[in-house]
């Protein structure tokens, strides 16, 4: 490795991109917190699998309302995206239009959420089962929320002015904040509501 | 791009020289040197200023976990003895424990880390210096928060792996088990941003030129623990977590009653215990790396294979956790994979051990004190791997399992691997740090007295365990024939404290009378050697371009590489700047600002700790408020920043109005 090195090259000043701390930064945060939801379906899996008792306790999971909410979810994702793209098309009302819809997705999902959870008739405490299922699914709705207030701040700082096609770094890394609590869901909704199913 | 070359957004990097004393080193020192009194006290996040916090902090807590040892040894130290009720003793060997293995062994390391890291890499700050800064406070905070409750008699009681159901709300009703529950939570708040930090300066803030081949084994070391605890430290967290919502909130992962299983508790501790073993040696093993070819007058023997084996130990680290278990009635099957990978993970610390084996060997070693903590610690680790060898066969660990055997074993690994490399590391860097030589005659006497206790005092403690003395008792009966090795463990543990004592007496001494050093008084080959000690604010005047693994020894090894350059290099002075290279290659590939120093972090930290107060008395509006804190503390600190180009700036260059 011994190739020359050209030191007087022109190079981008601060945060830009994918050249920002803040984007490896929130890189290394989505694999601990990827690992933290591992370790919880781990204990999800490990727990079906020793347990004696009927599982689920109330019967298999209702999947209607899961479906339409993971429907809904993915859509964010999708508005999210294409607000970060119109950023760098230089069309910024159409980058506020589409991160507003994606914020509304978003809490028409936390709204669907708490509907299906007032639909159970029993708390965290009536049962294993329900101990788990309203620890994995808060935990996914904390990040949803936390997602949420994320989006909120970058189409208010959007608004502001604060971004053009040339600095925009928050929103990729805001963005993909949003994208990794998705995909997360989908491995929860398998998880809870597809592999009962199975055995 | 429209911009033109001067545009905030995008410039050539200004090469030059700035000699101490030169106006663009005034300006420099302007630029980086934190403000007087308390207000930068709080508000610094100077990297070399959080890493002398961390090693302060850390050494504090080995002591106070130190006098807990003492004063369980003088209850072993004779049979039937009442200096301590079973429930103080429970306590304090809890304690002693959580201390030595959470608020000191990791802490001092990142410490070192922190402070080392920038100097070695070339660079002027760590990669998030508030987030360096917020990992401080965290620590501390969470540190207090386990031992706020120790003076009222309430501290964590069921061992440092606190095994459920003996840990559930049935069987430990107190608070101790939730004060160690939610502290365990903070402080895995406070070693994961700690560790993100760690690997983002490394793939983001070496030295132009500085390629992946050429770090110091400290970084690798660092780097590898730093990987892991992201991996790891998330599993302990929540399995804390679950714990304390069984505990208060009625749910059942963990209650055997209503279907829980506390082998689950068993499983998610160690997936994380065992990686934390090593987190909490390699990179203490990296210290002896880098600093015992120093005396060794020779580049370290083996470079890459140490690098490669310090990654291969922490892959194999997460495929041995069950070795903790062996005897918990787990399938044959289970033990004897674990049993293999446990046995297989001595190759990789057998191929480090050889290696600086090696360097002395074909080295001219210079027997002064670092050199005997380094050379002293590769004899201990043999000893402690050796006896972890044995442990790793099945039906031997059948009958040594909790007994003093294991004690034995994990202080050989845990002291020799981390407490005398990181002893022989201040006495190494202490010139770096504080312009200051240590005593070296004072210096011999701590290692030898240290080295003939440590081994009087824990050596016993196998044959105690092959007597069958198991752990964790307060007290034993006359007619078992553990009298003698206790009294002469116990004897042993006290020359050791002596030691330690001399070595700090050494630091307090040196710190005021040591002879003035020169910023490379031990002619060591790495980067942090040749800026002056103690290092300005900015580490470097300019950013060096790199040419080699031994950026000091070139001109003595002639490896043909080219000859780094140290005097001329980055200006980088329009604000705080630091340059950020490609991940692999180290080129250069964007001008980074740098954050001022902020109160940001102390108030994240502050708020978030009250969170956890808050939790931990039931007070859920003061926890509700304290969540709003760090909120707006969180937001006000990420809000886009002008200064740190994080947003554009206010004059468009490309509208052609800006004469300035």
């Amino acid at each position: 490795m011994s190739e020359i090195i050209q030191l007087d090259r022109p190079l981008p000043v601060g945060s830009e991109g994918k050249r920002a701390g803040g984007w490896w930064g929130l890189l290394a945060l989505i694999v601990t917190e990827g690992a933290l939801f591992g370790y919880l379906l781990f204990s999800y899996f490990y727990l079906v699998s020793q347990t004696q008792q009927h599982w689920p306790p109330q019967g298999l999971p209702q999947l209607g309302i899961a479906s339409l909410n993971t429907a809904i979810l993915l859509a964010s994702s999708v508005f999210v995206w294409a607000g970060e793209r119109c950023i760098r098309r230089r069309q910024l009302q159409w980058s506020l239009a589409s991160m507003a819809v994606a914020i509304l997705l978003g809490a028409g999902f936390v709204m669907i959420q708490f509907r299906e959870w007032g639909h159970k008739h029993y708390d965290m405490t009536a049962n294993l089962y329900d101990s788990l299922y309203f620890t994995i699914t808060g935990f996914h709705l904390l990040h949803v929320a936390v997602g949420l207030v994320i989006l909120l701040l970058l189409l208010l700082w959007t608004a502001l002015g604060y971004f053009d096609d040339r600095r925009y770094a928050a929103v990729t890394i805001g963005g993909v904040y949003w994208h990794f609590v998705d995909v997360v869901w989908l491995f929860v909704f398998t998880t809870l509501y597809l592999t009962p199913y199975l055995f | 791009m429209t911009d033109s070359a001067d545009s905030p957004l995008i410039r050539v990097p200004e090469m030059g020289c700035a000699p101490l004393g030169s106006d663009a080193e005034i300006r420099l020192a302007g630029l980086w040197e934190t403000e007087p009194g308390w207000r930068g006290w709080l508000s610094t996040v100077d990297h070399k200023t959080i890493g002398l916090r961390y090693l302060a902090t850390a050494f504090i807590f080995l002591l106070l976990g130190g006098i807990e040892a003492l004063i369980m040894r003088l209850q072993l130290a004779q049979p039937d003895q009442t200096l301590l009720t079973p429930e103080q003793y429970n306590q304090l060997f809890t304690m002693h424990g959580v201390t030595m293995i959470f608020l000191y062994a990791l802490p001092v390391l990142s410490g070192f880390s922190n402070y080392l890291w920038p100097l070695m890499l070339g660079s002027r700050d760590m990669a998030f210096p508030r987030l360096n800064a917020l990992s401080y406070w965290l620590f501390l905070f969470a540190g207090l928060f386990l031992y706020a409750s120790f003076p009222l008699g309430q501290a964590p009681d069921g061992g440092w792996f606190n095994y459920v159901p003996l840990t559930g709300r049935l069987y430990d009703t107190g608070p101790n088990i939730d004060v160690y529950a939610l502290g365990m939570v903070l402080l895995g708040i406070s070693t994961t941003v700690g560790s993100i930090n760690f690997i983002v300066t490394l793939f983001r803030l070496r030295a132009p030129g500085m390629s992946i081949d050429r770090v110091p084994i400290l970084v690798w070391g660092t780097l590898t623990a730093s990987v892991a605890n992201v991996f790891a430290v998330p599993v302990v967290s929540l399995a804390f977590f679950m714990l304390w919502l069984d505990r208060q909130f009625g749910t059942h992962f963990f209650d055997v009653v209503n279907g829980g299983k506390p082998m689950l508790w068993q499983h998610l501790f160690w997936m994380f215990g065992h990686p934390w073993v090593y987190v909490v040696v390699l990179p203490a093993m990296g210290i002896v790396s880098d600093a015992l070819p120093t005396f060794c007058r020779r580049p370290l023997v083996g470079y890459a294979p140490v690098a490669l084996s310090t990654m291969a130990t922490m892959l194999l680290g997460f495929g041995v956790w069950v070795h903790h278990m062996f005897a918990t009635g787990l399938p044959t099957l289970a033990l004897s994979f674990f049993g293999a990978t446990s046995m297989v993970i001595s190759i990789p610390s057998a191929v480090a051990v050889f290696a600086w084996i090696a360097t002395i060997w074909l080295g001219r070693p210079v027997f002064n004190t670092p050199f005997l903590f380094f050379a002293g610690f590769v004899l201990l680790f043999v000893i402690g791997g050796l006896s972890g060898v044995m442990t790793a066969a099945v039906p031997l660990d059948f009958q040594l399992n909790e007994t003093y055997f294991i004690v034995a074993h994990l202080h050989y690994v845990l002291l020799g691997i981390n407490v005398f490399p990181v002893v022989g590391g201040i006495y190494y860097w202490f010139p770096k740090f504080f312009g200051r030589m240590m005593n070296e005659t004072l210096g011999k006497w701590s290692f030898w007295v240290m080295f003939i206790g440590f081994n009087a005092g824990f050596f016993p403690m196998h044959i105690a365990g092959l007597l069958g003395m198991p752990r964790r008792i307060y007290t034993y009966a006359p007619n078992m024939g553990w009298n003698t090795v206790n009294l002469i463990t116990s004897a042993g543990s006290f020359v050791f404290a002596l030691g330690l004592l001399l070595f700090l007496i050494n630091v307090l001494v040196s710190l005021r009378r040591g002879a003035p050093a020169t910023e490379n008084p031990w002619q060591a080959s790495t980067l942090e050697w040749a800026v002056p000690s103690p290092p300005p604010a900015y580490n470097f005047a300019v950013i060096p371009v790199v040419a080699s693994r031994h950026p000091l020894w070139e001109d003595w090894l002639d490896e043909g590489a080219g000859r780094s350059s140290l005097e001329t290099g980055y200006l980088l002075m329009e604000g705080r700047e630091t340059l950020g290279t490609t991940p692999l290659d180290a080129r250069p590939d964007v001008i980074l600002k740098m954050p001022e120093d902020s109160y940001a972090p102390f108030f994240l930290g502050l708020f978030s700790s009250l969170i956890f107060a808050g939790l931990l008395l039931h007070a859920w509006d003061f926890a509700g408020l304290m969540i709003m804190a760090s909120g707006l503390s969180l937001i006000a600190w990420l809000w886009p920043s002008k200064a740190l180009v994080q947003r554009v700036p206010a004059v468009k260059p490309d509208k052609g109005v800006a004469h300035v």
